[in-house]
């Protein structure tokens, strides 16, 4: 067989996404946020809504989302994204409105902003990637680091008594009545990246049915801030994130 | 769906004058003394009529982070507050200057520092004029001082904004947030239309379409060369407003020996001021600085030349002072007469400050 028979157009099993551009991807090689990038462009590109989207960049790894996606954005201050979301879908409710937040941005600083827009039921969607460790500013104690765990800011491990305990946000939010979604999904297997492709795509579909706030929490790997390969980030997310942050639905009405 | 006299408070003035003026979004959070604001939007339920959105945030830092957005979408987009909720304002405020987001901030100031007091106060001057938040920006500050211009200024500062796509702030006190005056009330005006908003605001988040490329509102540049040319053109930006946008009020000033300078509430109290001076034989004016920023500068330089002597009054222990001794340059004494802590100086305590500090 010929190099341009086994390229021909039927045999494509995989693409980079029309709506991702070339610009050179600042994310870590193994990181979790490439794939859930690629995840929220193929489903924005299939539901043909690009012209109808604003995306939410947040401050952390995921500050330049806008530089990936080709699609109207909005760069908040740190935390501050559902409520740059709350009004850009007030103000625009025939619009899908999503912000892309980590735990630092979404459950440490912007608790508030987070949880009275999901209070509020804000036609939003959520995405929450949640690694355990604040990335960017070089591998700090987020609110969601694990027991034990070491960090730049807990180099003896995550002592509870002093530094508090593993924040399990989404539980939270699964208890307001203005969320119709929250799920817990993960991308490190193939199966895993399809489950979380169909959540992504069923937060979006919620915005535009404007059914209230969707919160897909993606437990993700942060290998270099783990100081792992990723395979063994992999591994050790199912093995110690996994129990802590159970995947699944805990809210889909 | 004319214009229309009515009598009301200064705080009410601004409600009725953004819905009429077509503001999209109003998004605030209670606090003395400007509360009456979202109270009359609540009431009016402009959501009925014109459509805008009014929306008592969880916080002031949500509340203009959710102007923030709405700026983002090229809507007239609102808060306000006092002082202390000015404060937690500040980032957003920062964020919006240098994302180049045009919005409307009012502040109808109190006495502070931290909780203070819930009486008026001027103190918010260097906050408001000086940055406040970080970074080398500018904020169009606009000062009433009547509720007329409560209700004139909140069109006037959505222009402004949308002219320089720089944040605008109504710079007031609980004098004329609480006060009841006549004013006449803006006419009628359609909110945009989503096709109006995308050919006056090609920059803003609504939808890209195939026609054109992403529209991103940032503030982040982490090229340090790129960040310094857009800090340049901010800067440029800021010195057409300074050179084209100054207002300011003149009464009595033609014959005067000496001038009160004051804004907002203080000069009100000066007029009467003058009035008691002049019964006396001294002959007074007051320049009244109506934008903060840009400030007066060349026509307080001018009278730098011409007057014996200036006393700055304001309800604070001497902030704009400091900008009008840089625009008379030494030429002549600038003194400075506030009372502090949510006390309101009266006319006869100016004019003995005015005879005290700088008739001799």
């Amino acid at each position: 067989m010929e190099k341009n028979q086994i390229l021909s157009p039927e045999n494509l099993v995989y693409a980079k996404p029309e709506l991702m551009n070339d610009n050179h991807m600042h994310y870590c090689p193994g990181c979790s946020h490439g794939v859930v990038h690629k995840l929220v462009a193929e489903v924005i590109r299939e539901m043909e809504l690009q012209e109808k989207t604003i995306g939410i960049a947040p401050v952390g790894c995921a500050v330049f989302a806008y530089n990936y996606i080709d699609i109207d954005w909005q760069e908040a201050a740190h935390g501050r994204a559902p409520a740059l979301a709350t009004a850009t879908k007030r103000l625009l409710p025939d619009k899908m409105v999503f912000t892309y937040q980590g735990d630092g941005d979404l459950a440490a600083i912007g608790t508030a902003e987070t949880i009275h827009a999901a209070n509020r039921g804000e036609n939003i969607a959520i995405i929450f990637i949640n690694n355990g460790i604040y990335g960017m500013t070089g591998g700090q104690m987020a609110p969601t680091t694990l027991k034990d765990m070491k960090t730049s800011t807990s180099p003896e491990g995550r002592d509870t008594q002093t530094m508090g305990n593993p924040l399990k946000i989404l539980d939270l939010l699964a208890l307001l009545d203005g969320v119709c979604l929250a799920t817990r999904v993960s991308v490190h297997t193939a199966a895993a990246v399809k489950k979380t492709k169909r959540m992504i795509r069923l937060a979006f579909e919620n915005s535009m049915a404007g059914k209230g706030t969707s919160i897909v929490e993606v437990v993700s790997t942060c290998n270099s801030g783990w100081k792992m390969t990723p395979a063994a980030a992999n591994d050790w997310m199912v093995e110690n994130m996994f129990p802590a942050y159970p995947i699944g639905d805990l809210k889909n009405i | 769906m004319s214009e229309e006299t009515v009598l009301m408070k200064g705080n009410e003035a601004i409600a009725h004058a953004a819905i009429r003026y077509g503001v999209d979004g109003y998004f605030g959070y209670p606090i003395t003394p400007q509360s009456e604001i979202i109270e009359t939007l609540m009431e009016t339920a402009p959501w009925k009529t014109t459509g805008m959105v009014v929306l008592q945030a969880e916080s002031e830092v949500a509340a203009i982070n959710m102007v923030y957005g709405g700026a983002a979408c090229g809507k007239y987009a609102m808060t306000s507050s006092s002082s202390p909720g000015i404060s937690l304002k500040q980032e957003g405020i920062s964020y919006m200057a240098g994302a180049e987001l045009p919005a409307l901030i009012v502040n109808v100031q109190r006495g502070g520092p931290g909780l203070g007091t819930i009486q008026p106060s001027q103190a918010d001057y260097f906050q408001t004029v000086k940055g406040g938040g970080h970074g080398d920006y500018k904020l169009i500050t606009l000062a009433p001082n009547s509720v007329q211009e409560m209700a004139d200024f909140v069109g006037l500062a959505f222009d402004l904004a949308f002219k320089y796509r720089n944040p605008a702030m109504i710079l007031t006190d609980g004098v004329i947030g609480q006060m009841m005056e006549k004013v006449k009330l803006p006419a009628w005006r359609r909110r945009r239309t989503e096709q109006e908003i995308r050919e006056q605001c090609p920059w803003a988040t609504l939808g890209k379409t195939a026609d054109r490329k992403p529209n991103i509102i940032t503030s982040l540049e982490l090229d340090s060369a790129a960040m310094e040319k857009n800090n340049e053109r901010f800067q440029a930006k800021y010195r057409v407003v300074e050179a084209t946008e100054v207002r300011y009020e003149e009464v009595k000033c033609n014959d005067a020996d000496y001038l009160l300078v004051a804004f907002g509430s203080a000069a009100r109290i000066c007029l009467k001021a003058i009035d008691l001076a002049r019964k006396e034989g001294i002959k007074v004016g007051l320049l009244r600085p109506i934008t903060l920023w840009p400030f007066p500068t060349e026509i307080l330089h001018a009278y730098g030349g011409k007057m014996k002597g200036m006393l700055t009054v304001e309800l604070n222990a001497g902030q704009m002072v400091e900008d009008v001794r840089l625009a008379v340059n030494g030429q002549i004494p600038v003194a400075h007469y506030g009372r502090l802590g949510g006390i309101v100086p009266t006319p006869d305590g100016v004019l003995a400050a005015l005879k005290e500090k700088v008739v001799h």
